[in-house]
Formats: C-alpha cells, sequence, structure tokens
C-alpha cells in the first residue's frame, strides 16, 4: 500500500491531533501547565541539550500548542512550525534568527500598518534596517538588495486594501540574492493561499485573524518550509555556527530541513519569551477545524458584497481583487482561484463625512479594529487608525478620507447586503 | 525504489524489524549529531554499536568503539552511515563482503550514493539515503509533534501508553502510514541503555 495524501479539510480537522494516550480524550487536551517532569537526571538533561525530543517548560514548548504547530505546518506543508503569542511576535522571533546589527531587510510597501510600525520603528532600534520596495513593481525588489540583505518580507494578500502579491516573482528575486522569502500569508490562509507551493522560505500569520477566526484569542505562528540552505556562505549564524546557548552545537547541521523552526524556539522564543497560552492554543486549534467551510464561505460573501457595492450610487469605486477588471484580478485567478480573501475597501462619493456617517449608521457589522472574524467588520481609517496623518499621506497609505475597510463575516449575505444598504442611504 | 520519498510503511517495517544497529562515523563528541542519534537510539532498545577507527579505545554510552564493521565479529542488522556521500561506496563495499552481510543499509541526513544503494539492494537488502533514524522514529512514533515538527501522520487510535515517561511507541496506526504490529521495543525494554 503506498502513503496516501490527506486532503486539506481532513488535515484542518486532524493534522497533530491524535487522541490521548493516557486518558483516551479525544479533543486536544488544554495543557495548562507551566513544566513538566523529567523521568530522570539524564532525561533532563538530554531534553535541555537538545538531544531528546520532549517537553520542559511551556515557554519553549507546550503538547497543546504543538498540536497548533502541525497542523498550521500541515495546512502549509511545511516541514515544522512555531507558535508564538501574537502575529507580531512571530515576524520578531523570525527576524532575530536572519538579522544582526545593520543588516537589512526588504519589506514590501504594502503591508499590515502595525507591522509597518514595527519595522520602521521597533526593529529600527535593533539596528535592524528595512528598505522598502513596492509589491506592484517588482523591479524596486531587486534594485533594493545589498550585500547586508537578509530576507524579503511581503504579505500574500496585502492589508488593507485586499491587493494580490506576485509571490513566485518576488520568490525569484529572494533566490538570486540568496536570502529567504518570508510571505505573511495571515489574510490569505494556506485555504485560499500556500505560499510556499510558490517560492516561500518561511510563512509568517497572525492567528488572530481568519486561522481562529472568531474574533477570541491573540496568536501568531512561524511556518518552516524547510527548502533554505541556512549553512551556505555562513551569513545565517544563528543556524550555521556552533551556538555557545547550547555547547556548540550547530542548528542546521542537527535539524536539517526543519532547523529553522527549532532555531526559533530554542534560541528565539526561549530567549524573548513570547510564548502563546495553551488556551489560547486550543481556542485557535478549533477555529481551525472549520477553516476551509468559513474561508469559502467569507470570500463568497465578500464578492457578493463587492458586487452590491458596485453598483450602488453613493459608492466611487470598489477595491477588491476578486472583481473582473480590478488591478489585481488576474493574480487573484492565478494565486486564490477559490476567492479573493474577504478583507478590502471601497472609497464613497460623499468623501470623510459620508464615511464616518456610514460607520455609525451600520448595524450588524461592528466598527472595530480587527479583520478576519466571523462577525463582518468595519473601519473608517481615515477617522481611526489613520487620524493622526495628514491628508497626503493618509492617501499614500490607503487610508484616503472616502476610505472604508471592510472584512465580511460569515453571516447571511443577504443580512449583510441589507445593512449597508440601509447605512448608504440613511 | 524511489529513494526520493519513502513510504512510511518501509521506514516502520524497517525500524521495527532490526535490532542491531552499527553506526559508522559515530561521534563520541556530546553536541554531534551522530552522538545524538547514537543516544537516542539506544534509550529506545536497539544493540547499538559505535564504529569509528579514530576513537578505539573509547567508549559510547558504555558501548567500545570498533576500528570496522569486521571488527564487530557478530551479524548485525543495519549500518547506519554517518558519514558524507563520498565516503558511502567503501562502507557499503565492506558490509556486502561481511561473512553475513546486514539487512539494511541506512545513510544518514544528507548522505546519498546512488550507486551504493544499487549494489546492496541488488544483493537483496534494504536502503534509505538521505534520513536520520532519529528523526524517523521520532515521527512515526509522533514524539517529533512535541517540537512542532510535521510528523505527517494522521491518527484516530489511540496511541501505547507511553511506559518510560515522554516516551512514545513506534507502534501507532496512522492513516497514511499503515499499521504496524511488531511489538514495541521502547516499552519491553524498560532499563535505561546508559
Ligand atoms: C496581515 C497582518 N499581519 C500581522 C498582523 C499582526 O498580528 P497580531 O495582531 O496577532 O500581532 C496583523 C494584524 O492585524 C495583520 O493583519
Amino acid at each position: 500500500m503506498t502513503d496516501r495524501l490527506p486532503g486539506f479539510s481532513t488535515l484542518a480537522v486532524h493534522a497533530g491531533a491524535q487522541p490521548d494516550p493516557t486518558t483516551g480524550a479525544r479533543a486536544t487536551p488544554i495543557y495548562q501547565t507551566t513544566s513538566f517532569v523529567f523521568n530522570d537526571a539524564d532525561h533532563a538533561a538530554s531534553l535541555f541539550g537538545l538531544q531528546a525530543f520532549g517537553n520542559i517548560y511551556t515557554r519553549i514548548g507546550n503538547p497543546t500548542n504543538a498540536v497548533l504547530e502541525e497542523r498550521v505546518a500541515a495546512l502549509e506543508g511545511g516541514t515544522a512550525a512555531l507558535a508564538v503569542a501574537s502575529g507580531h511576535a512571530a515576524q520578531l522571533v523570525v527576524l532575530q534568527q536572519l538579522l544582526r546589527p545593520g543588516d537589512e531587510i526588504i519589506a514590501a510597501r504594502k503591508l499590515y500598518g502595525g507591522s509597518i510600525n514595527q519595522f520602521t520603528h521597533a526593529f529600527k532600534a535593533f539596528g535592524w534596517n528595512v528598505a522598502w520596495a513596492d509589491p506592484d513593481e517588482i523591479s524596486t525588489f531587486e534594485q533594493a538588495v545589498t550585500p547586508h540583505t537578509k530576507a524579503i518580507f511581503i504579505e500574500s494578500i496585502a492589508n488593507p486594501a485586499g491587493s494580490i502579491t506576485d509571490i513566485e516573482a518576488i520568490a525569484a528575486v529572494a533566490r538570486k540574492a540568496g536570502v529567504p522569502l518570508i510571505v505573511d500569508n495571515t489574510l490569505a490562509t494556506p485555504y485560499l493561499i500556500k505560499p510556499i507551493d510558490h517560492g516561500a522560505d518561511i510563512v509568517v500569520h497572525s492567528l488572530t485573524k481568519f486561522l481562529g477566526g472568531h474574533g477570541n484569542s491573540l496568536g501568531g505562528i512561524i511556518v518552516d518550509a524547510g527548502t533554505f540552505d541556512w549553512s551556505k556562505d555562513n551569513k545565517y549564524p544563528m543556524l550555521s555556527e556552533p551556538r555557545p546557548e547550547y555547547h556548540g552545537i550547530k542548528i542546521q547541521e542537527t535539524f536539517g530541513n526543519f532547523a529553522f523552526a527549532i532555531a526559533c524556539r530554542v534560541l528565539g522564543l526561549r530567549d524573548l519569551g513570547p510564548a502563546l497560552s495553551p488556551f489560547n492554543a486550543f481556542m485557535i486549534l478549533t477555529g481551525i477545524e472549520t477553516l476551509p467551510l468559513r474561508m469559502q464561505k467569507h470570500c463568497d460573501n465578500a464578492r457578493a458584497i463587492a458586487e452590491f457595492l458596485s453598483g450602488h450610487a453613493a459608492v466611487a469605486s470598489v477595491d477588491y481583487a476578486g472583481l473582473p477588471g480590478n488591478a489585481y484580478n488576474n493574480l487573484a485567478r492565478k494565486y486564490a482561484p477559490k476567492g479573493a480573501g474577504a478583507v478590502f475597501t471601497f472609497s464613497l462619493k460623499g468623501g470623510y463625512d459620508a464615511g464616518v456617517n456610514l460607520v455609525s449608521n451600520l448595524k450588524l457589522f461592528s466598527h472595530l479594529a480587527n479583520v478576519g472574524d466571523t462577525r463582518s467588520l468595519v473601519i473608517h481609517p481615515a477617522s481611526t487608525t489613520h487620524s493622526q496623518l495628514d491628508d497626503a499621506a493618509k492617501v499614500r497609505s490607503g487610508a484616503a478620507p472616502d476610505v472604508v475597510r471592510l472584512s465580511i463575516g460569515i453571516e447571511d449575505k443577504e443580512d449583510l447586503i441589507a445593512d449597508l444598504d440601509q447605512a448608504l442611504n440613511a | 525504489m524511489n529513494h526520493d520519498a519513502y513510504d512510511d510503511n518501509y521506514i516502520r517495517s524497517i525500524l521495527n524489524s532490526v535490532k542491531s544497529i552499527a553506526m559508522v562515523g559515530a561521534s563520541p563528541v556530546n553536541v554531534r549529531p551522530s552522538y545524538f542519534a547514537f543516544k537516542y537510539l539506544a534509550q529506545r532498545g536497539y544493540d547499538m554499536i559505535p564504529v569509528n577507527p579514530g576513537h578505539v579505545g573509547k567508549a559510547l554510552m558504555g558501548k567500545p568503539f570498533v576500528a570496522s564493521l569486521a571488527d564487530i565479529g557478530r551479524p548485525i542488522d543495519m549500518v547506519d552511515i554517518f558519514r558524507n556521500s563520498s565516503h558511502i561506496m567503501p562502507v557499503v563495499e565492506e558490509a556486502l563482503s561481511l561473512p553475513q552481510p546486514p539487512k539494511v543499509i541506512w545513510m544518514q541526513l544528507g548522505a546519498r550514493d546512488d550507486a551504493a544503494a544499487e549494489k546492496a539492494e541488488a544483493a537483496g537488502l534494504k536502503v534509505v539515503m538521505n534520513r536520520c533514524p532519529k528523526i524517523e522514529y521520532g515521527r512515526l512514533s509522533s514524539e517529533i509533534s512535541w517540537m512542532g515538527v510535521n510528523s505527517r501522520t494522521l491518527s484516530s487510535k489511540r496511541a501505547p501508553i507511553p511506559t518510560q515517561g515522554m516516551r512514545l511507541s513506534l507502534n501507532r496506526t496512522s492513516f497514511g502510514g499503515g499499521q504496524t504490529a511488531a511489538s514495541d521495543r521502547a516499552a519491553k525494554n524498560k532499563t535505561e541503555t546508559t
């Protein structure tokens, strides 16, 4: 018998989770414990020395979190994963393995605003420099490569406008430069796009969004594609050089094609500390079991609402990659044939005031700063997240005064359309 | 035999059937990957023999180093080669010339020599290349899942209860990997091989 490769929905339910061997519990237990007893002194030494697989302390690993890690690794087609406290923590831990002070990362200009802040301010203070490139002009990535470049960072579907990135073209630039491509796959999830199939070496997620999917738990994850040779040219000493933290172990030599995930755990999470609570891991795991069902409904609803808005008299334009004629529609058809995600923006003929009015008149959409919830969400960036910017800066960052961002939930689309219609007409 | 991808059943049947393993290129230095693998396999009940001419006179977890496969002086089930691809052929040739050749040639993660593999297979041996037996044991037992590694196995069956603290059995049913009936070495051999 040859091995059967399970499908995506089967993996979403089963990967990483087997019945608990001691109790027979079928759902994944919440191992709400800080620490784990050792068999004996030698076992403890083996675990601390990375010689044996096992649990020590929940800052380094936890059995509930491990189920989540294996599940997302399986869904993304990676070799291993590491769950952390938030999407931002995932980005921090990844870059800590790759950059030393004075090194550079090339990042797509179209990123979640919080990531732009993190790269611009917090990472800058670590001596990690960011060079911004335009995902709509691949040549800008090539031009940004210098001898100090250590990685390229993009979003598969970019927040806030839901634009689609040409992952393969940027992967080619990364390969030529000899650096890994990191893809934030938060808004697509592996149900819509599997970046590793298109050349990504590392995938990161904010689990807070569609993967958890219910707006109840913060979380982040790092997936190792197992594709990058970290020892070539000694550019990545955290992986290729003997680690003094572990008596001289070389991480890549010891852990092969899941070395990056191990480095993130034993050098990143262990020392920086942003561990995920096992309770959050449990909530997110439960969410992932229905990811394929939810994601399809999110996308189908989003498309119907984008079509409705396109035909509405109060709407100036709709920026949804799933609509024919949208600048990203060809990329959407190539990378995300099942749907172009559920986060997009549209602009109102009535400008700033119309945006403020729309948000206050909606009765089903929730006005808040998150995406990827079962509930439909709305935000008017110009009067909230981007209110401190002047008008020119608002336009540059995709938060022009007339722009409204939606994250479409899994309610009945007729009800969502009725809510938008009454608010637009109010 | 497709050496780019092995069925789990193939790997599992090897790890379940071999009892003695000669590790060629084993290192007594406790941060080397070969040391990790040697210790891990010894603790799971395999009869491990360290082979390394540079360390004769020393011992690894109480097992004396021997200089060559011939020096072992008794039949062994598997040769695990911890050497670069360029050093594989002479080891395979030596294994095949033993009075009673091993049943399995295993080449470590990163090592692959298709000509040597063909030679061993022509003589009736099973061959695994570019894999680590520790990682494969950890994967098929799902111990490796504790490290967030994708074991690429699924199961709705309750696995045997661990008998030695954090040590899981190789014998779990797995969708995608099939079932194994062999007895569980780690559970039977409760004494630590330290
Ligand atoms: C695309 C993207 N990446 C990263 C993050 C940050 O994730 P977290 O809030 O879990 O730190 C977000 C959050 O909005 C996001 O939308």
